[in-house]
């Protein structure tokens, strides 16, 4: 026991070195770290939660031109989400009559507990990770995928129309925004060679969003989706169906679907991070090591990492506060008529280049010629949706002049045609239009 | 520390209770649920197998992938079967499905 | 001995709930336990060193197939709320053919692969190089596209996904008549 030796331990993050040099090497050492790395990864997510809940509120209430919480905790009402917290734990339980109790008591811990065991591969500085699973990438798309169940208990079991239809508003939304996602994830790890998240961080000599922006972009957007976050937040669309999914949940537990929600949003922040930003590099200094054997490097790293974290936690704040909700039918036009065939385009083009591409090559003449194809493949894109633009604007009458965008039904609802075509929003569309020139979304309301 | 037999008699006895299900049950969802349950047990052989005897190539492991497409293409046909049946007659049960039979 | 728990642990899970799924009135619930009964069958195969298919047992099977399972006892759940018994008219001979087939079996494996063997290979897993196992993943994809391997039956599988996927939306799309009757 040596209180220098662990104060150097605790800044180089070094910890469990240090639990090791003191304790001996052994099975039961071994056991002793792993059980406190759990405890201390799971209880960090589930406290920055407060910190999170606080900057939401806070940031969001800038752009809108308020101030925020102010009142409990000093000037900047810091510890608002505290008092929040204590008057959800205070609550009364509540059961609906004709829930179905275990559905509707096992989806708040198992919501959390889903949130929670994916942080398990996060890297959060060099050799500062829950386990580095060599299908890393793999388990996170399994947990997320198998966690949509967990919501459909939730509408199932509140024994709520508002419920249901927000589940399986949710369950529609996430499965098909899950198919984009994996595919755009497929590049990266094409480019990286590996599906583990630090095998994928070493691999970034160059950030992969140099390399491949449309699949950062699309990814991107089906994180938006999958973590049911405005604009694509339908799932629990106030106006519409009250609070979808946990309209039927009270106190605390409803404050589990909240800190789930929360959590989300920092996973994904942090693997975007991880995936397109380059995690934890920050030049060479992550690896520094000192003299006397302690890699305060890895301070850089985790610092360096936050950093960016929040960065993309403010970029999914701003685009919260920012974009209006869209429809049903628009988010999973968007879907399957924009995204995943662009996403497919783009595996194929991106698996073809980086065969062909030498393996002793330049990291910067690749970064280039990816980045060609990229914007190859962006500059196609565009002009298909313009020219499908102009086509319906042609083929509706007035409809060039007001700005508004029209398409012509396509199929999926010919059912009730009305022989002209009618005018619907189309996401893709709006790109074609003057800017300034286009209509408000419009949420019907029922 | 696990004998082989360990992983080969569970399989056996999930196996087992999935053909029970199959069997007993008249809920045509029901059925397919034991269905499931008989295919995992399937898998559970061939991944034991592949540890024990071949764990340097990939034959079982391909196997085990093949078996995991087969019961996705198999849930999801035969659910729009029984969605398809509950919309003409009404019912899932299998025994009431008997328009062939009289 | 500490994997030997994790087995009993995990055998234990999977059987009880494949049992509740087999014997429960209330179908939901027999779909919940479904799940966790394919949750001990990834642990299983966790436990067997093969973390890629029980990822891919976890998305697929719970992901994917409770999910179609959950929906469709929602859309006929007009049919749960009788009390009759869940069983049909055959459930003893059912009840004795599976523990017969039960008994067959056990006693096969006994015969084959006894519980306490003399065989080293048979005691306990083979000790493999790490490594070996580390890129079974990567060996596995590539037998799946090598001309050598599976490239057929892995485009076989395909086709059969793609079959599946047009014949399922065919079969459940509700035909025009019928959507008028309703």
């Amino acid at each position: 026991m040596d209180i220098l030796d662990l104060l150097k331990s605790l800044l180089s993050l070094s910890l469990g070195d240090f639990i090791r040099r003191t304790f001996g090497t052994g099975p039961g050492t071994e056991l002793l770290i792993d059980i406190g790395g759990v405890v201390m990864l799971s209880t960090f997510c589930l406290l920055i939660v407060i910190f999170l809940i606080w900057l939401t509120r806070k940031l969001i209430a800038r752009m809108q031109d308020r101030i925020g919480p102010n009142r409990v905790g000093g000037r900047f009402g810091l510890l608002q989400t505290v008092a929040d917290v204590m008057k959800l734990l205070t609550k009364e339980v509540i059961h609906p009559s004709g829930a179905d109790w275990v559905a509707f008591n096992a989806a708040p811990i198992l919501i959390v507990i889903a949130a929670l065991l994916v942080w398990a591969v996060m890297p959060f500085a060099p050799g500062v990770i829950g386990v580095d699973l060599n299908i890393g990438i793999f388990y996170v798309m399994a947990i997320s995928s198998a966690s949509v169940i967990v919501i459909l208990l939730a509408g199932w079991g509140s024994n709520n129309k508002y419920a249901l239809l927000g589940a399986f508003r949710a369950v529609a939304q996430m499965v098909s925004y899950e198919v984009p996602m994996i595919l755009a994830l497929l590049v990266p790890i094409i480019l990286a060679g590996t599906m583990s998240t630090k095998g994928i961080i070493d691999a970034q000599t160059i950030p992969f969003i140099f390399l491949a922006p449309i699949s950062a972009l699309i990814f991107y957007i089906s994180t938006l989706a999958e973590t049911g976050r405005t604009p694509f937040d339908l799932l629990e669309a106030e106006s519409e169906i009250v609070a979808g999914y946990h309209i039927e949940y009270g106190g605390m537990k409803f404050g589990m679907f909240f800190l789930a929600e929360f959590i989300n949003t920092l996973f994904w922040a942090g693997l975007f991070v991880t995936i397109y930003l380059g995690g934890y590099r920050f030049f060479g200094l992550e690896n520094w090591v000192s003299a006397d054997g302690y890699p305060y490097g890895r301070l850089i790293g985790l610092i360096v990492f936050f950093a960016k974290v929040f960065f993309m936690y403010f970029v999914f704040d701003w685009v919260r506060s920012t974009l209006p909700r869209v429809r049903v039918d628009q988010i999973l036009n968007l879907n399957w008529k924009f995204l995943v065939p662009v996403s497919l385009v783009l595996l194929f083009a991106v698996a073809i280049v980086d065969k062909l591409i030498p393996t002793g090559t330049n990291a910067i003449v690749r970064m280039v010629i990816h980045l060609v194809l990229n914007v190859v493949i962006a500059a196609a894109t565009l002009e298909i949706l313009r020219r499908r633009g102009r086509q319906n604007r042609l083929a509706t009458p007035g409809g060039g002049s007001g700005g508004a965008v029209a398409v012509p039904h396509d199929g999926h609802d010919g059912g009730h045609g009305h022989g002209a075509p009618q005018p619907i929003e189309d996401v893709p569309d709006v790109l074609d239009a003057p800017l300034g020139a286009r209509e408000p979304v419009v949420v019907p309301v029922h | 520390m696990i004998p082989l037999s360990w992983f080969l008699l569970l399989s056996a006895a999930l196996f087992c209770i999935g053909l029970y299900g199959v069997l007993a049950r008249r809920n045509a969802i029901a059925i397919l649920m034991g269905v499931e349950l008989m295919l995992n047990a399937v898998n559970i052989n061939l991944i034991a197998f592949w540890r024990y005897f071949t764990p340097d190539r990939s034959v079982g492991l391909v196997w085990a992938t093949f078996v995991l497409t087969v019961a996705a293409a198999e849930a999801a046909v035969g659910l729009a079967l029984v969605i398809s049946v509950y919309r003409s007659r009404d019912s899932v049960i299998a025994e009431e499905l008997d328009t062939l039979k009289n | 001995m500490s994997q030997q728990i994790i087995f009993f642990l995990l055998a234990a899970i999977t059987l009880t709930s494949a049992i509740v799924v087999v014997t429960m009135r209330n179908l939901f619930h027999a779909a919940l336990a479904l799940m966790v009964s394919f949750l001990g069958v990834a642990g299983i195969y966790i436990l067997l060193e093969a973390p890629f298919l029980g990822m891919a047992q976890l998305l697929v099977y719970i992901g994917a197939i409770s999910m179609l399972i959950i929906f469709a006892i929602m859309m006929t759940r007009r049919l749960m709320q009788t009390n009759e018994t869940p069983f049909n008219s055959q459930v003893i001979g059912s009840l004795i053919g599976s523990l017969l087939v039960l008994a067959i079996l056990v006693l096969v494996i006994g015969r084959l692969y006894p519980l306490a063997p003399a065989d080293a290979v048979l005691q306990t897993a083979p000790q493999v190089d790490p490594a070996v196992l580390q890129s079974s993943v990567a060996r596995m994809g590539r037998s799946f596209v090598s001309a050598e391997a599976y490239v057929l039956p892995f485009e076989l599988a395909s086709v059969l996904l793609l079959a599946a996927l047009v014949g399922s939306i065919i079969i459940a799309w509700p035909r025009r008549g019928e959507e008028d009757n309703q």
